[in-house]
């Protein structure tokens, strides 16, 4: 029966996600921060004087978003202030359908493929997903009746339908690269390494060089294949999620908390949600297409399995390898986790002229050149090897 | 043909659900003392003095459309990304024209200064 | 009924509801332009159902997430209360209104009366990306490069307009 095999899948992501990912993120923040600023940090919440190195504190979160009243502000739209944090919180968690967190196995009643909607244009779904989380922000301001929530909402949409273009633009030249708007079809090809210096081969010099150089392989990765597009999706994706170094929407010292401010309750919670959610989600996507996805650099599929078959038979060593898949995609999907919060930590607000111009002015032109220079490098090597 | 959306259907329950769950529980629980003071907009501890609903920046409307025009140019962008190996050469010197075209408007759009905040 | 008729009837409904709310909202015109919204989500969500899913993809990206934020950013500019909003003064739009309804009311009896023609199934891929990119950019290229200059003139015309309030 497919639909169960599908229902686990999204089960098994969205509990991951919301179930251990998501607190332990708003953990991460704070003590993060603390190492960071060489503070003590979140350590005060305790059930029973058991404090468990200030892991308590997202169950501390909850409680107290429960125990707030939602204020509805004299003056503001009620419907619309009641859709908003709902049409924030979405977006992100529909985004988990097309992320594929392993490859595709046969256990002999044909291949099953670790998604839980395997799209052939899922890139494109991402992205029409996204372009709707803008109208939470857009809404949440003008709704609310304030002052600094209509210019919280006016800075956050005109930033974030900015970043969209570019965000598309960065990933053109990883399309060409893979052929393929597939998420899983992504991650497979970048199951396979390639060898660095073998392009030397078809100029008629590898013999001038050192033979062990010819075997020197790198993974056939996203990040290594488009390194300035990596740059350029990872700053974009991060500028979409509104958070420092980006967070000119909300930023506290000029317009108190932004779009959100007149948000209190589980309704501000949603919105807390949302911003918190979108750091795995940003991070999957990350990996997926830059990182890997689950593939283990060195090792294909194929090697792990015809490997394994001998010793445990081939169902087993299909099963082992899909745990080892899971490991490897969940341990790349931290590690972009950690770096979204180094980033977030190291880097000060940026002054909202320099968002704009760095969106606009740098990161679109290098963007379009980034396609054209992948384009014609394609071009090249296939003619060199034809 | 549709089994293939059984996951995307199930998602957007599951979010919805996720969000309205959060919503109507805090509305159970939560507590609610409701009077004047408390439910007018924040504003440094004054009344508000000026409506928020006035007019602002002509700026964020122009980023707005340049938004769209992007946002087309990026829409056929994709496919054909996905399509450049089957293309070759003429995909590419077709696509660079197609852009560049667009280019000369952008380099319009930052002499004119629409690019400035 | 399949579960494709379901979804279609479920979808259409919602597109219709989302444009009367569109319409009859007036007087709330952000609310009328989140109707907008809804009504082109929808739109999109048939377009799945037709299996022509880069269109529903452009769809949504395009009609639901970039337009409408520019009508937004209109409304929120030109603030169009409901005590200030202005009466249509012409006739012209409600003859011709009149007139595009009873259009689109005839045409719709006539279908019901007559029987649609049988139809074969598409074939493979037929709506994908891959299908539609292949004829755009190898059998439609002039329209496709024409596309180019209707953009760069739409990019002149929002300078120019924009520039007369800037300065």
């Amino acid at each position: 029966m497919p639909e169960l095999g599908v229902i686990l899948k999204l089960l098994f992501l969205v509990l991951v996600v919301m179930g251990a990912l998501l607190p332990v993120i708003t953990w991460v923040e704070r003590k993060q921060s603390a190492v960071m600023q060489d503070r003590i940090g979140a350590n005060r919440a305790d059930i029973l004087g058991i404090r468990l190195i200030g892991l308590l504190h997202p169950l501390a979160d909850v409680l107290k978003l429960f125990g707030k009243e939602d204020v509805v502000p004299l003056g503001a739209n009620r419907w619309m202030h009641l859709v908003a944090p709902v049409i924030a919180l979405v977006p992100g968690i529909i985004t988990l359908a097309v992320v594929p967190f392993a490859g595709v196995y046969d256990f002999g009643g044909g291949p099953i493929s670790m998604v839980a909607a395997d799209l052939d244009w899922g890139m494109l779904y991402v992205f029409a997903v996204g372009s709707i989380a803008t109208y939470g922000t857009v809404i949440a301001g003008w709704s609310s009746n304030s002052n600094w929530g209509l210019l919280g909402s006016l800075r956050g949409s005109a930033q974030m339908i900015s970043y969209e273009v570019t965000m598309g633009l960065s990933l053109v030249g990883l399309f060409m690269c893979f052929n393929s708007l597939k998420l899983q079809e992504i991650a497979q090809a970048q199951d396979a390494t390639f060898r660095v210096f073998g392009f030397l081969e078809a100029f008629g010099w590898v013999h001038a060089l050192p033979r062990w150089l010819s075997f020197v392989k790198l993974p056939m990765w996203g990040i290594v294949l488009q390194p300035l597009g990596f740059i350029l999706f990872l700053t974009c994706i991060m500028a979409e999620n509104k958070r420092p170094p980006f967070d000119v929407p909300e930023g506290e010292s000029e317009i108190v908390a932004g779009y959100h401010m007149e948000y209190s309750g589980m309704r501000f919670g949603l919105f807390y949600t949302a911003e918190f959610l979108e750091i795995p989600v940003i991070a999957m996507i990350v990996t997926t297409l830059f990182l890997g996805g689950w593939t283990i650099p060195w090792f294909s599929t194929q090697k792990i399995i015809g490997a394994l078959n001998g010793t445990i038979g081939v169902g087993a060593a299909t099963g082992l390898c899909l745990i080892l898949h899971v490991l490897s995609f969940f341990l790349k999907v931290i590690v972009m986790i950690w770096l979204q919060m180094q980033i977030r930590w190291t880097l000060p607000r940026f002054r909202y002229d320099q968002v704009m111009d760095l969106c606009w002015k740098i990161m679109l032109p290098l963007s379009l050149a980034n396609v054209f220079v992948t384009g014609i490098v394609i071009l090249g090597i296939e003619r060199l090897y034809r | 043909m549709l089994a293939q959306f059984a996951g995307v259907v199930a998602i957007l329950v599951l979010a919805f659900v996720v969000a309205a769950g959060m919503l109507i529980a805090h509305r159970l629980l939560g507590p609610s003392r409701v009077f004047d003071e408390k439910q007018e907009p924040f504003e440094c501890g004054e009344r508000q003095i000026v409506s928020p609903h006035q007019r602002f920046s002509v700026k964020f409307y122009v980023v707005a459309i340049l938004f769209i025009i992007f946002d087309v140019e990026a829409v056929f962008l994709y496919p054909w990304g996905a399509l450049f190996r089957d293309l070759g050469l003429f995909g590419l010197v077709e696509m660079a024209s197609f852009v560049a075209v667009l280019v000369v408007g952008f380099v319009y759009v930052w002499k004119k200064g629409a690019l400035e905040w | 009924m399949s579960t494709g008729a379901f979804l279609f009837y479920l979808f259409a409904a919602v597109a219709i509801l989302a444009s009367l709310g569109m319409v009859l909202n007036i007087r709330n015109t952000v609310a009328s332009a989140m109707s907008l919204v809804v009504a082109m989500i929808s739109l999109g969500a048939i377009y799945v159902l037709l299996e022509a899913y880069l269109v529903a993809a452009i769809q949504i990206m395009v009609y639901a997430g970039a337009i409408v934020v520019l009508f937004l950013f209109v409304v929120m500019l030109l603030n169009l209360r409901s005590d200030v909003f202005p009466v249509a003064r012409s006739r012209l739009p409600k003859i011709f209104g009149i007139v595009l309804s009873g259009w689109g009311l005839f045409v719709f009896l006539r279908l019901l009366r007559g029987t649609l023609p049988a139809v074969s199934p598409a074939p493979e891929g037929y709506g994908g990306f891959r299908e539609l990119g292949k004829a755009l950019f190898t059998r439609y290229v002039l329209p496709f490069e024409a596309t180019s200059f209707l953009l760069l003139a739409a990019i002149v015309g929002a300078v120019i307009l924009a520039k007369r309030r800037i300065d």
